[in-house]
């Protein structure tokens, strides 16, 4: 808008200046409506004099004297006042003016550009901050409340004394946590990998089989895991007596609610159209039961086996189980109200079968970790649900069931009729109990493995099992010993036949062995022998030949520009005349010495390698005035087949370094001269910096696009 | 001086007696030492003198670093580096900074010299990781090494090195050829009737053994243990280490010895017909085939240094070769009869030869100037350098080895000598192990040599104790480091030279290397214009009046060639000369 704004006066002025003869008059005929926009003055094109002034001046009394004497001196002086410079000159000027200030302001950059210039390494971001995520303090620290609303939420942090501003961590505790190793990070990251896996895993396990509409399945899944918290829980009675606390007010809980509740009471409809059936279908009568174990085994009290009844318990094993010699229990096991102490009983036992068995073994792991998982959800709800009923609301659900026994009577009489068969079943499961029970007994001993020894007959046995091991194993260091002895005589053996051989012309050798270097004479006749045998090949002639050749072939040849029969007669046999010869006969410059020049036997071959060529620096790059600079520059190899690792980490590190992802900002002035300052620390600065711009313009900034660019005012 | 310490050193515990009990640190006597070390011309005058100032003055002394002590390192700075260490890594000479020099230039110098430093420090100082030194074999008084039998070694030593020492009795198919990998861990050895076996030498367990049914001229293994090339009658084959044929290489024939250039992955063969090719065992190219002209090539080596390979020639030359250059790089005459045999030395400093004529000679190969010659009487048939310099020689039916023969110390008695029944036909020492291996008409033998192999062994480079993964691992750095065969030349540090031939050297080389002129001009060619203005007889018309450009250069190059052509005529005639002139013009036109 600002902009529009002056655009248009800009463009009013230039108009203004396009035509300035063209005055718009105001009308000044009087009328009615006086416009407010136009005042009408008398003598408005008129210039003011100073004179006019003057006058008015000497009436103030406000106006010092000194003023007024001025203004009478320049009233007298009668010379004119000089000329203004013409446009060109005084824009000359400016642009002097405004060349020397930028030239200051941006040659502070200078020293920071050559330095990155001839830094080594860059990395980039350059005021680099900590990785990781920055805490709340931190990045809420240059933050303000503007809203009223959040006035408000500050004004409530404040008085419930939460931290706002002040650090969390002191100093200490913020510099331990940095330090949490790349390792430990690792290691850490891995675990909560690994759990968010199986996490998942088992949602989508849970939901698999929370799909499952088999109803037996559900019953198998569920009876498999009270099993296994059962068998948990008595672990964690030895371990972890707080954790088995906490599960038995659970427990406890729960029988609360299974009491309050109708669940398993066989009063629902279900279990009304199952009683009419049962007369007549064996299975209906089995879930019915069923239910009614359930409900029992809900709402059985738990007994905390404190360490003096276990071990009473023990005791009583050992003589005769009270049990036993109750009668109700051999009669009915499926009847809550004929039971008395039954905590320590585990029908379930008996009934799992093998298949279960194995089912619940291989969801064992999986089903701890989902049951942790829901234990906690549990706790949570608990805790959320605060659904401890008190003990007047126990009384009250006691007395409702009381009345329910009313109703449940017809049940009842059902529930008679059908003991005869319930105890032939229950015979029948404990016959079964026994049987698995002696199963797991040889199972035991199957899995035993080693035998026990139980008498000293046992033992004497077992001496005789073990002996000759223990006899064959010292045995067995004796062959490898007499192997070992045998063996050197055996390559004795084999090396005496050799030796027999060696040693025997060794002998006869060891006189000719010697005489390596041979005596001159000797040497003077093979010499003439060797003369002799080579007479038809003069090695050496031949060799000399062919050097000769090589060398003249090396040699440049004389162009000779001489034109026969120029200038003179020609014909056959005649040779063009001396000073021919001389004037057109150009001789090349000789090439350099060869490099075989002082070997007579060598001959080394001139020919350049272009091979190599293609792969060598053919121009000198740009520091280095002279080959041999450069060439010592490159002599160490940066390969890590000659150095050592971290001599080649040094080498070739990069020239810049750059952060994937960060973003890199243009330098500002601040950066440099903060760290320009606490590098030089007292020295003073070598530059002078051109006035803080920064500072009254606030958030704007000078940037540099590019280090090496400067930029132009 | 040695006189002055320990009295300054009395007076300095007799100080301590008086004064308060600091805690002797072991390095304050070192420090005391290093105070007197620095001024013992004042030390000495006074010490005679009077002892009473000088205690005076230890006394200030000590109490000042005493102060300073409690604080200060006792060691500052880097560890010294023992000077002999920092030769040993020295890698061309410092380049120092011209008078008049600009600030880059300073600066370029400046940081390249302070990073080689570093480099050389850092080597140097890294080099107590190799702590292994190689074994040696010591006789009793008056008794000289070589009479000492393997088997008395083999009794001497421990069980497994005295397991190094054994005899394959191949007396079938004989005599044998042999091949270390470059490990160590594997044997190849090749009869010369066609038998062909690859060994873990060191467990003596067989990988392969085959009868390839033609006479085995030469055996190789390749880059890895996993192949190896045998040099049969006619062809080159190629096998894998269970004696799996990979390829029957039908442009190499008769070939008679071979030589692998690890770093180039190339394979070096000299054959019946005098050609040498190299085969390129990564891309299975050919690289290079040069007929050297020379006749039959049968003595063949490479140097490990700059590899180059060396040939041995029945006029006594040995000629050296690239597969860049058809003609040889060098070619010096080493004896007066054939070449017999040939080895280079490690470092590519040594060469040493036998001949027909029955000596031994040395060479500097740097300088191509022979160091020392004996004559061996025998001859020496077979020549083999280790990697700690040892040579060792077969001559006729003795293994004979030399100590210091790489040197200007002239051959003496040999070191050790072994002998074997039947015609020694391969010898070659096992890397990283005192072992010879000798390949002969009965079989294979295989002879502990102390202090013959190197007793540090590059892990990264070739490491004898590698697992399957390792050796995977290394052939893909292997192949990513394979350096080209263009850069095979006598001068291996040639790449770090500033190329300095001149514009129209390169040019020529250019136009050769691509068959054309990149830089040539391209011949007038007439635009095409409209209205019948580009008829045939306006575009000649056009042609010719640029046609005199092209002519000019024409002549001006043509004129050179054309007298030196003439100056090579003994006689002509002045009519035939112009004629010839003309008609050259003609042509030009």
């Amino acid at each position: 808008m600002q902009n529009e704004n002056l655009v248009q006066i800009s463009f009013f002025n230039q108009l203004m200046l396009v035509h300035p003869r063209k005055k718009q008059n105001e009308r000044s005929e009087a009328s009615v409506q006086v416009s407010e926009y136009f005042v009408n003055a008398e003598g408005t094109g008129d210039k003011v004099n100073l004179s006019d002034l003057l006058g008015t001046v000497e009436k103030t009394s406000g106006a010092s004297n000194k003023t007024k004497k001025q203004l009478r001196n320049l009233q007298s002086s009668k010379e004119t006042l000089e000329l203004p410079l013409n446009k060109q000159q005084t824009e000359k000027i400016q642009r002097g003016i405004a060349y020397e200030k930028t030239t200051a302001e941006v040659s502070c950059w200078k020293n920071i550009i050559l330095q990155n210039q001839k830094a080594e390494q860059m990395v980039f971001p350059l005021n680099q901050e900590s990785s990781g995520p920055k805490r709340v303090e931190q990045v809420v620290a240059g933050w303000k409340v503007q809203t009223p609303l959040e006035q408000e939420i500050f004004r409530l942090l404040h008085g419930s004394r939460q931290p706002v501003n002040d650090p969390v961590l002191t100093p200490v505790e913020e510099q331990s946590l940095k330090a949490m190793s790349l390792e430990e990070a690792k290691i850490r990251r891995a675990e909560l990998q690994k759990a968010r896996a199986l996490q998942s895993y088992y949602e989508a396990k849970a939901k698999r089989e929370k799909k499952i509409k088999s109803k037996k399945y559900h019953k198998v899944q569920n009876k498999a895991k009270r099993k296994d918290f059962l068998k948990q829980f008595d672990e964690m009675v030895k371990t972890n007596p707080e954790g088995a606390l906490e599960e038995l007010k659970k427990m406890e809980l729960s029988r609360m609610e299974e009491r309050m509740s109708l669940k398993h009471q066989n009063s629902g409809k279900w279990a009304k159209s199952k009683a009419i059936m049962a007369k007549y279908d064996d299975s209906a009568r089995k879930a019915m039961q069923e239910q009614l174990q359930m409900n029992k085994d809900l709402t059985q009290k738990m007994v905390v086996p404190s360490d003096d009844e276990h071990e009473s318990i023990e005791e009583g094993l050992e003589t005769v189980p009270d049990f036993v010699n109750d009668p109700e229990t051999v009669i009915d096991p499926v009847n809550p109200w004929m039971r008395g102490q039954l905590t320590h009983e585990e029908p379930e036992v008996s009934c799992v079968t093998a298949e279960e068995v194995q089912t619940a073994e291989e969801e064992n792991e999986e089903e701890e970790i989902i049951g942790e998982f829901e234990r906690k959800r549990k706790l949570r709800q608990a805790d959320e649900e605060d659904l401890i009923p008190t003990e007047e609301e126990r009384k009250k659900t006691q007395e409702e069931d009381e009345d329910e026994e009313e109703d449940v009577s017809e049940f009842n009489t059902l529930f008679r009729l059908m003991r005869s068969e319930k105890t032939r079943e229950g015979s029948n499961q404990t016959r079964g109990g026994l049987n698995t029970a002696g199963e797991e007994d040889e199972e035991g001993l199957l899995s035993e493995g080693q035998i026990r020894v139980r008498s000293i007959e046992d033992l004497e046995v077992l001496d005789e099992v073990v002996e000759p091991r223990a006899i064959e194993e010292p045995s067995a260091p004796q062959t490898a010993a007499a192997e070992a002895t045998s063996e050197p005589p055996h390559k004795k053996k084999r090396e005496i036949n050799l030796k027999e051989v060696l040693t025997k012309e060794a002998k006869a050798v060891r006189l000719p062995f010697l005489p390596t270097v041979v005596d001159e004479e000797e040497r003077d006749e093979q010499i003439s022998i060797i003369k002799e045998a080579f007479a038809g090949d003069d090695v050496i002639s031949d060799f000399i030949k062919d050097k000769s050749r090589q060398e003249a072939a090396g040699r440049p040849a004389v162009v000779d520009l001489t034109l026969p029969g120029w200038g003179e007669w020609g014909g056959v046999g005649l040779k063009p005349p001396r000073w021919k010869r001389k004037r057109f006969r150009i001789k090349t410059a000789p090439p350099p010495p060869r490099q075989d020049q002082k070997l007579p036997d060598v001959i080394i071959s001139e020919k350049r390698t272009a091979s190599v060529a293609s792969h060598q620096v053919s121009q000198l790059p740009f520091p280095f005035q002279n080959t041999a600079q450069f060439e010592s520059s490159i002599r160490t190899p940066i390969g890590s087949t000659w150095n050592t690792q971290t001599v080649v980490k040094n080498m070739t590190k990069p020239k810049v370094v750059t952060k994937l992802g960060a973003i890199i900002e243009p330098m500002v002035k601040e950066d440099f001269i903060k760290s320009k300052t606490t590098a030089a620390g007292g020295k003073g600065a070598a530059i002078m910096l051109g006035e803080n711009r920064r500072a009254k313009e606030g958030t704007k900034r000078t940037k540099i696009l590019a280090l090496t660019e400067l930029p132009t005012a | 001086m040695a006189a002055v310490t320990p009295e300054v050193l009395t007076s300095t515990h007799v100080e301590k007696m008086k004064k308060k009990k600091l805690p002797k640190r072991y390095w304050e006597e070192t420090e005391k030492t290093d105070q007197s070390q620095r001024r013992p011309e004042e030390e000495q005058g006074k010490a005679g003198q009077n002892q009473n100032k000088s205690t005076v003055k230890e006394k200030s002394l000590k109490r000042k670093n005493g102060e300073s002590l409690e604080k200060k390192d006792p060691f500052p700075g880097e560890a010294p580096i023992p000077q002999k260490q920092l030769q040993k890594f020295q890698r061309g000479k410092k380049c120092k900074v011209p008078a008049g020099a600009r600030e880059r230039l300073k600066e370029a110098i400046a940081i390249s010299e302070a990073m080689s430093e570093h480099a050389q420090k850092q080597a140097a100082r890294y080099d107590l990781l190799l702590p292994e030194d190689a074994g040696f074999l010591e006789g009793d008084e008056d008794e000289d090494t070589n009479t000492i039998s393997q088997a008395d070694i083999a009794d001497a030593v421990d069980i497994t090195s005295g397991s190094k020492y054994f005899n394959l009795h191949l007396s079938q198919f004989g005599p044998y050829r042999l091949d270390y990998s470059r490990t160590g861990r594997n044997l190849l050895v090749g009869g010369k009737k066609g038998h062909v076996a690859c060994i873990d030498w060191q467990t003596k367990d067989l990988k392969c053994e085959m009868n390839v049914m033609e006479t085995v001229n030469d055996v190789k293994w390749l880059h890895t243990e996993a192949m190896f090339a045998v040099a049969q009658k006619r062809w080159l084959y190629i096998y894998d280490s269970k004696g799996v044929e990979l390829h029957c290489v039908k442009k190499f024939n008769d070939v008679l010895r071979m030589q692998f250039l690890p770093y180039h992955f190339l394979l070096a063969t000299a054959s019946a017909t005098g050609f040498l090719q190299y085969l390129d065992v990564s891309i299975g190219k050919e690289v290079a085939a040069i007929c050297t002209k020379m006749g039959r090539l049968d003595v063949m080596a490479q140097n490990p240094h700059n590899a180059v390979i060396h040939l041995g020639h029945p006029n006594g030359t040995v000629s050296l070769w690239s597969p860049n250059q058809k003609e040889s790089l060098v070619k010096m005459l080493c004896h007066r009869g054939a070449v017999r045999s040939l080895a280079v030395d490690k470092t590519g400093t040594y060469m040493v030869t036998s001949g027909l004529d029955r000596k031994l000679k040395v060479y500097d190969i740097r300088a191509f100037k022979p160091l020392h010659s004996c004559f061996l009487p025998a001859g020496a048939s077979c020549l083999s350098l280790s990697q700690r310099g040892l040579l060792s020689a077969a001559t006729g039916e003795i293994v004979q080895v030399y100590q210091n023969v790489l040197g200007s110390n002239p051959v003496s008695k040999p070191y050790m000598a072994h002998r074997l029944r039947g015609q020694i036909w391969g010898l070659a020492y096992c890397p990283f192990e005192d072992v010879l291996g000798i390949g002969h008409g009965e079989g294979f033998t295989s002879m502990i040599v102390p202090g013959a192999g190197e007793p540090n062994f590059d892990a990264l480079d070739t490491n004898p104790y590698r697992s399957h993964k390792q050796r995977q691992e290394w052939e893909v750095k292997a192949l990513l480091e394979k350096v080209q065969p263009e850069l095979i030349g006598l001068d291996p540090g040639q790449l770090s030279k500033v190329d300095q031939a001149s514009f129209e050297q390169r040019h020529k080389e250019q136009i050769e290397a691509l068959g054309f002129d990149p830089l040539a001009k391209d011949k007038f060619k007439p635009r095409t214009k409209k209205k019948g203005r580009s008829s045939a007889g306006a575009i000649e018309k056009r042609k010719r009046k640029v046609a005199h450009e092209d002519q000019r250069v024409f002549l001006s190059l043509s004129l050179l060639s054309l007298f030196a052509i003439i100056s090579h005529c003994s006689y002509y005639r002045h009519d035939d000369a112009s004629h010839r002139r003309c008609n050259i013009f003609k042509q030009s036109d």
